[in-house]
C-alpha cells in the first residue's frame, strides 16, 4: 500500500532522514520505534505532506505522492493523528470530528457514530470545546478526527505520549480494532514494547536511518532492541 | 433628550461602518493572525469605484456591484501577491506588508480616480424621518440594515457551515487544518476576498453620508482597528459591539465636548483598552491545556 524509497528530509540545512526505505502492506499494523530525535515524527510528517521531502519517492497504492500537497493526500486516503494531538481548541468536540471528514464529499453519519462508539467519552462531551478535554480525551479526539476521513492508511504519532497506563491500553486496543476493520496503520511510538506487541512488523529508526526491521515479535526479542529501547 | 437621541442615531450610523471594518479585520485575523491595515482601503474602493462607474453612466446598483467585485479582486491580489509569498514570515512583518499595500492602493487610487471628495445620491431620498424629536436619514437606516445583514450572514457562515468551521480551524491550528485536508491557501484567499467584499459594501452604503476620497481608508482602518481591539481582536460579536461603541463615543464627544476632538475619541479609547483590558471586552480566550 505504501512504499518509501530512499527518502530524505531536512529542516533547513539539518538533514533528518537519510535514505529511508520502508513498506507498509495493506491490512498491517507497522510500528516505527526509536529514541527521541530519531526522525520518527519527521518521517510521518513527510508522509502526510506537511513536511517536504528533499529527495526520494513515496508511493501510495503505486502512485508517487511525494510532491503532492497535504490536503490532496488526505483526499487519497492518508490521514494522520499528529504528535501532541493538535486539536482545534476553541471548536467543539463534534466540530473537530466533522472537520476530520472535510475532504469527503458525502460524510456519512455512520462514521461519526462509529467514532463515538469507539470512544464513548467523546459522545458525552461533544458540545464542549476541545481545549477543555483532558490529555487522554484529546488523544482520542485526535485519533477520532483522523478516522473521520475514512482513511485507507492511518498515521498515528505517539498516541500513548503522556497518558496513564490504563489509557495507553485503551488506545492501543482501539488500534488493534481498527486493523480488524481493515484500516492499515503506521504507528510511531517511543513506547517500543507496547507498539511492537501489537504490530505485525516494525522498523527501528536511529538518527534518521532505518537500522533494523522485522516482525514485531522478532524485534521484541532482539537483544539490541531490548537493550536500546526496552530498558532490559 | 432630542439632542441625545440625535447623537445616538449619528453614532450608530458611523459605528455600524466601523463595525463592518472591524469585522473585516476579525475575519482575516482569525484565518491568518494578520491585522490587515489595507482593510479601510476596501471601503474607499467600494465608494470611489461606485462613484466613478456611476459617473460613466452605469446604473447605481450595477456600479456598486462592480465596485464590490473590484474590491474583492484587489483583496485576492493582496493575498496572492503580498501575503502568500511571505508565508511563514512573522505576523509583524505581514502587518507591515499590509501597511505598504495600503499606501500602494492609495497611490494607485489617486491616479485611477482623482484627489477630490465625491458623494453618491442617497438610496431612498433625503427626507429625514422624525423619531422622538430627533431625525434620522433614510440612508442611516440603510447603513444599519446592511451592517446587521452582513453580520448575521457572517455569523451563519462561521457557525453553521463546514467551510466556515474550516476557517476557524485554520485559525486555531494551521498544522491540524492541513492534516484534515483543508487547503489553507484557499481558506486565506477566501478570508481576504470576503473581508474586501464587506469593506466595499460598507463603502457603498456610507458614501452618501460621509463622502469619499482616495485616502479615506486610513481613518476607517484606524477606527475599525480600534473597534476590533475594544471588542477583542478575533471576536465577530466583539467587533460589532466595539464598532458601535466607538461610533457612539465619537458622536457624544463631538456633540457634548467639541467636534474638534471627534477623531481623538477613538484613539483615547484604544489607549485605555490597551492599558486596562488588553484582550478587549470579549477577548477572554482561556489558556490551552498542554
Amino acid at each position: 500500500m505504501l512504499t518509501v524509497e530512499n527518502l530524505n528530509s531536512a529542516y533547513g540545512r539539518i538533514a533528518v532522514l537519510h535514505d529511508v526505505n520502508l513498506e507498509v502492506k495493506a491490512g498491517e499494523i507497522v510500528a516505527l520505534v526509536g529514541s527521541n530525535g530519531a526522525g520518527k515524527t519527521t518521517l510521518l510528517r513527510t508522509l502526510s505532506g506537511v513536511q517536504p521531502a528533499a529527495s526520494g519517492r513515496i508511493l501510495f497504492e503505486g502512485k508517487p505522492i511525494e510532491r503532492m500537497e497535504a490536503h490532496a493526500r488526505v483526499a487519497l486516503g492518508i490521514s494522520q493523528s499528529p504528535e501532541g494531538r493538535q486539536v482545534f481548541g476553541p471548536l467543539s468536540v463534534e466540530d473537530n470530528l466533522r472537520l476530520g471528514a472535510f475532504r469527503r464529499r458525502s460524510p456519512d453519519k455512520n462514521t461519526l457514530a462509529h467514532v463515538y462508539d469507539m470512544f464513548p467519552v467523546l459522545a458525552e462531551k461533544r458540545r464542549i470545546s476541545a481545549m477543555s478535554l483532558s490529555g487522554g480525551q484529546q488523544q482520542m479526539l485526535a485519533i477520532g478526527r483522523a478516522l473521520m476521513a475514512a482513511p485507507k492508511l492511518l498515521l498515528l504519532d505517539e498516541p500513548s505520549l503522556g497518558l496513564a497506563p490504563l489509557l495507553i491500553d485503551q488506545i492501543l486496543g482501539a488500534v488493534v480494532k481498527l486493523k480488524a476493520e481493515g484500516i492499515t496503520v503506521l504507528l510511531v511510538e517511543q513506547n517500543a514494547s507496547a507498539a511492537l506487541a501489537i504490530a505485525d512488523r516494525g522498523y527501528v529508526l536511529e538518527t534518521g536511518h532505518v537500522v533494523l526491521e522485522g516482525k514485531g515479535s522478532d524485534l521484541l526479542e532482539d537483544p539490541k532492541v531490548r537493550a536500546a529501547y526496552l530498558g532490559v | 433628550m432630542a439632542e441625545f437621541l440625535q447623537l445616538v442615531f449619528s453614532g450608530l450610523t458611523v459605528g455600524a461602518v466601523y463595525a463592518l471594518v472591524a469585522l473585516g479585520f476579525t475575519l482575516i485575523y482569525n484565518a491568518s493572525d494578520v491585522i490587515n491595515f489595507a482593510q479601510g482601503d476596501f471601503v474607499m474602493i467600494g465608494g470611489m469605484g461606485t462613484v466613478f462607474l456611476a459617473a460613466a453612466g452605469i446604473a447605481l446598483p450595477l456600479a456598486a456591484l462592480m465596485a464590490i467585485v473590484g474590491a474583492v479582486i484587489v483583496g485576492l491580489l493582496l493575498h496572492r501577491l503580498a501575503i502568500e509569498p511571505a508565508r511563514g514570515a512573522s505576523p509583524v512583518a505581514l502587518i507591515m506588508i499590509t501597511i505598504g499595500a495600503s499606501i500602494f492602493i492609495k497611490g494607485i487610487a489617486q491616479v485611477v480616480f482623482d484627489k477630490q471628495f465625491h458623494s453618491l445620491p442617497a438610496f431612498s431620498g433625503d427626507t429625514p424621518i422624525q423619531v422622538g424629536g430627533a431625525t434620522i436619514l433614510p440612508q442611516s437606516l440603510w447603513v444599519m440594515g446592511v451592517a446587521l445583514g452582513l453580520f448575521v450572514a457572517l455569523y451563519l457562515f462561521l457557525e453553521k457551515t463546514l467551510l466556515g468551521k474550516a476557517l476557524l480551524a485554520t485559525a486555531a491550528n494551521r498544522l491540524a487544518a492541513r492534516l484534515v485536508g483543508v487547503n489553507v491557501t484557499i481558506i486565506l484567499a477566501l478570508a481576504f476576498g470576503v473581508s474586501a467584499a464587506i469593506g466595499a459594501i460598507a463603502g457603498v452604503v456610507v458614501t452618501p453620508i460621509t463622502l469619499t476620497r482616495y485616502d479615506v481608508g486610513t481613518m476607517f482602518a484606524l477606527k475599525g482597528f480600534a473597534a476590533a481591539m475594544v471588542g477583542g481582536m478575533g471576536n465577530p460579536l466583539g467587533a460589532v459591539v466595539g464598532g458601535l461603541l466607538i461610533g457612539l463615543l465619537e458622536a457624544f464627544g463631538a456633540g457634548y465636548i467639541s467636534s474638534t476632538y471627534k477623531d481623538a475619541v477613538a484613539f483615547v479609547v484604544i489607549l485605555l483598552v490597551l492599558f486596562f483590558l488588553p484582550r478587549g471586552l470579549f477577548g477572554g480566550r482561556s489558556v490551552e491545556r498542554v
